[in-house]
């Protein structure tokens, strides 16, 4: 039988109130700011919220809940026990289930096979699936989701797979869920439905640990709301007494900066423009089907989508990386035969959706990193200028806020926010005509997003042209002044920001309407 | 320089682990160990051998630079072997079809090995980058291609039995065209090219605008091609650049030596042994230097121990135990290096965050 049936033979020492409670965790981690003297405690059958930026120790902290890292003082107790977790297999046993930020799916097996990995259920050591199909079909009921468990995990879409994610892990026995950023991948359609399902679990027993940074979702979803900022738990407060403003102070340390009207005016002049560009699809549908769009000085155009239709071939495209149909123009001239090289001599700069795939050389030193593709203005002659190289990166570090002890180091030590910091720096300090941004700060802090969303404002005002490709969809309507909606490799929609809500973003990115 | 105090530390400290490992190897053959290390000590530091070492570096030299050029780059260029065999001929037959006074007959020499090298090795880099094909196997199935084709056109073309010998060779290479010796019949001039070499080496991969490319290129192809770094044109600079360094392999033998090319008389298996002196060295110019410096010293008191009854082959094997552990060793000491220095980073941060 599985472990989801030791609820039964488990005495509970007297019903404690707190499934789960961390007192005074500390850990240390390099390049992490550790968790300073932690203090948690989660009410059966609740949702419990955890929000924090980025680096704040969110994860840390539920890593060692999880097991993946042991802290060095403090006590771990569920269910009124004291508990140690020298392996995430130990934390499983004793009920605790993590979904994580990226599904660990196998695409070409079934619904019903992925949720029983690694638990099938055997007689006589032959695989019997019937019982298991039994049970995860009540699983399923139990919650509201109905999904059809002889599909192929690679037919599902995001919001069902993730359903996937937290049938497997109630069905290995989780009286405990860890959700780690669970909307970061969902539409506003899908994150109501999440929600609904979560409601279900909660009303049944089940314990949530709800990691996340969106606010708004956060304060609509949670019983409690723990805020950690530097390691250290800052509040426990419940959602009823809190509203955004306040919980994003908490999370900051700060007032926020505000979004600021803009002053100046849209320019005139053209700057960068498609006509009919079509990305060839090799053996696949054409993942951009005839987009026409332009841009003009001082202006950011907002390019709203899910992940997945287009953008990503689009931003290619617009680079030179990909062969295309139609054309591309930068400053009025025609761009679509020129290389990589030429387009951003012409004054294209690109922050890249992945900073670690497209934008950054982990290895290398940031002064390195902040001189690719730079080197020709950083050079003397054929050799690098190294003083001057790091002189440029220097001011970079200063003018983006960039945590760091100096240049120096290499890039793997900095948080994720910082690294993304330098990537928008190297990009912008050269003051580039048209800037492609791709998901700019995703992944990142508040206090780093809203650097990253002035430096972009103030460039705009300076007459710089933006393509802005987010899924975030707050970024898209507080920065952009036009929206253009992507959906299946064509522009589905243009909107006004000023009138535009999520929730009409959300039809048209789901292609509803 | 406190990461090259690290890789220091952490090359010697494998080396003398290796060497260990060797003692307890040489033990169960029931050899002594500190017969073997001191008969090679006692060997290998007398000024004849010294010079040997000098000597049989060279080569190693040439190799690991070429290897570590693709390195560099994230290519693996085995095709070294193939690349200065090939140049090694075609050097040599075309040295006697010139005359050219001294200096200039010699640098035509080396342009000509350099040149063939690149264009042999330039063959795999068009596989790549037409048709996606691996340079691991594209380079390795080169050599074979290329021994063969070497033989044939030796063969066919380029033999020359007007001397009588058993030990055939290409027609003798004019005096004009033979390398200086720096000490007679010692060690001759390749040597010093082989210095300048390094420390061109250095010039153009670390301080270069280009070499940067070809770094980025290797420590992320993605976001070195974004930043505008044409991914094409690297992997066949690149490529050709270390053909052309393979091909200087054979000179100190082909210019200095042999003053000729026989397939008997020109030594094979530099281009895998260069891949050694490379790992060893960590692609780095004075790394290659000193474990090319290394190998030519364990080379040079091979054929004394064998007089002394210890197996000459205990030379190769703690070779390959050096590497084996260096690589080991070098993978543990950067994990280590990489997780000090994310924490040193860490304290510095906190202590500015105290001071502000």
């Amino acid at each position: 039988m599985q472990a989801g049936s030791k609820k039964s033979s488990q005495t509970l020492p007297l019903e404690s109130a707190h499934v789960v409670e961390l007192a005074n965790i500390s850990k240390s981690f390099p390049g992490v700011i550790a968790n300073r003297d932690i203090s948690l405690q989660v009410a059966r059958a609740t949702i419990h919220a955890i929000v924090g930026e980025n680096g704040a120790g969110k994860s840390t902290l539920m890593k060692i809940l999880y097991g993946l890292h042991q802290p060095d003082s403090g006590t771990i107790a569920i269910n009124g026990e004291i508990t140690q977790f020298k392996s995430p297999s130990e934390a499983i046993a004793a009920g605790i289930g993590m979904v994580h930020q990226h599904f660990m799916l196998a695409d070409n097996l079934t619904v019903l096979e992925n949720i029983i990995l690694g638990y099938e259920p055997t007689k006589y050591g032959v695989l019997s699936l019937g019982n298991a199909r039994k049970r995860v079909k009540e699983l399923a009921t139990s919650i509201g989701v109905d999904l059809d468990l002889d599909l192929p995990i690679s037919e599902l879409g995001v919001g069902q797979r993730q359903r996937v994610e937290i049938l497997k892990v109630l069905f290995r026995g989780a009286e405990i869920l860890v959700l780690d950023e669970p909307t970061a991948v969902l539409v506003p359609q899908e994150v109501d439905e999440l929600f609904t399902n979560l409601r279900k679990l909660v009303a049944n027993g089940t314990t949530i640990l709800f990691i996340s940074h969106k606010l708004d979702e956060v304060l609509s979803i949670s019983d409690q709301i723990t805020v950690i900022r530097q390691g250290s738990t800052v509040a426990t407060v419940s959602p009823k007494m809190v509203d955004r403003l306040k919980l994003a102070e908490l999370m900051v340390g700060s007032d926020l900066p505000s979004h600021g009207k803009r002053t100046t005016l849209v320019g005139e002049k053209i700057q960068l423009s498609t006509n009919n560009l079509t990305v060839i699809g090799k053996n696949r549908k054409n993942p951009v089907e005839n987009v026409s769009f332009k841009i003009f000085e001082s202006e950011i155009v907002g390019i709203a989508g899910v992940d997945g239709n287009g953008q990503f071939e689009l931003c290619e495209a617009l680079l030179g990386l990909v062969d295309i149909e139609g054309t591309v123009e930068i400053g009025g001239k025609d761009a679509s035969k020129l290389s990589i090289r030429e387009r951003l001599n012409q004054g294209l700069a690109y922050i890249p959706f992945d900073r670690h795939r497209e934008g950054l050389m982990l290895a290398a030193s940031l002064w390195e990193n902040s001189l690719l593709g730079h080197e020709t203005s950083l050079s003397r002659g054929p050799m690098i200028d190294f003083d001057a190289a790091k002189k440029s990166c220097k001011e970079i570090i200063n003018r983006f806020g960039v945590m760091t002890p100096n240049e120096l180091v290499p890039a793997f030590v900095l948080s994720g926010g910082n690294q993304q910091k330098l990537v928008v720096g190297r990009n912008l300090a050269t003051a580039p005509k048209v800037l492609i941004a791709a998901h700019p700060t995703r992944g990142i802090d508040v206090g780093a997003q809203a650097a990253v969303w002035e430096e972009i404002r103030r460039s705009r005002d300076a007459g710089m042209s933006v393509l802005l490709v987010s899924a975030d969809l707050e970024e898209v309507l507080g920065l952009s002044d036009r929206i253009l909606v992507m959906f299946d490799g064509e522009i589905s929609a243009e909107l006004d920001p000023k009138s535009a809500t999520p929730q009409i973003l959300g039809k048209y990115m789901t292609g509803t309407q | 320089m406190r990461k090259s105090l690290n890789t220091l530390g952490s090359s010697v400290s494998a080396i003398i682990l290796a060497l260990s490992i060797c003692a307890v190897l040489l033990l169960v053959t029931g050899k002594d160990p500190f017969a073997a290390y001191s008969k090679i000590l006692e060997t290998g530091l007398t000024g004849e051998k010294l010079l040997e070492m000098l000597k049989r570096a060279t080569p190693l030299i040439f190799s690991a630079i070429a290897v570590a050029i693709g390195f560099k780059m994230n290519l693996f260029n085995i095709g070294v072997e193939g690349q200065y065999l090939f140049a090694a001929l075609v050097a040599a037959e075309m040295a006697t079809h010139v005359s050219l006074p001294r200096p200039l007959h010699i640098l035509f020499i080396l342009v000509v090995a350099m040149v063939a090298g690149a264009a042999w090795a330039s063959i795999a880099a068009f596989l790549k980058i037409a048709r996606g094909v691996n340079e691991v196997i594209s380079t390795i199935m080169l050599n074979y291609i290329a021994l063969s084709f070497i033989q044939w056109l030796f063969e066919s073309f380029f033999r020359d039995d007007s001397d009588g010998g058993l030990n055939v060779k290409t027609t003798k290479i004019a005096p004009s065209g033979r390398m200086p010796d720096l000490v007679h019949d010692r060690l001759n001039g390749m040597f010093i090219v082989a210095l300048v070499v390094a420390f061109l080496y250095w010039i153009v991969v670390f301080r270069s605008r280009f070499g940067f490319r070809l770094r980025a290129s290797g420590l992320n192809p993605i976001a070195a091609r974004t930043a505008g770094i044409p991914a094409n044109r690297m992997v066949l600079i690149a490529l050709m650049l270390s053909g052309a360094v393979a091909g200087l392999i054979a000179m100190p033998a082909v210019i200095g030596d042999v003053y000729g090319y026989g397939p008997s008389a020109i030594a094979t298996q530099f281009g895998f042994a260069g891949i050694s002196v490379a790992l060893l060295g960590r692609n780095h110019p004075v790394g290659i230097v000193g474990a090319a410096l290394l190998f030519g010293f364990l080379d040079s008191t091979s054929a004394v121990l064998q007089l002394s009854g210890i197996p000459s082959s205990i030379v190769k094997v703690i070779q390959a135990i050096i590497v084996l552990v260096v690589v080991i060793v070098n993978e543990a000491s950067s994990r280590r290096y990489n997780r000090r220095t994310a924490e040193r980073a860490a304290a510095d941060l906190k202590s500015q965050e105290v001071q502000s």
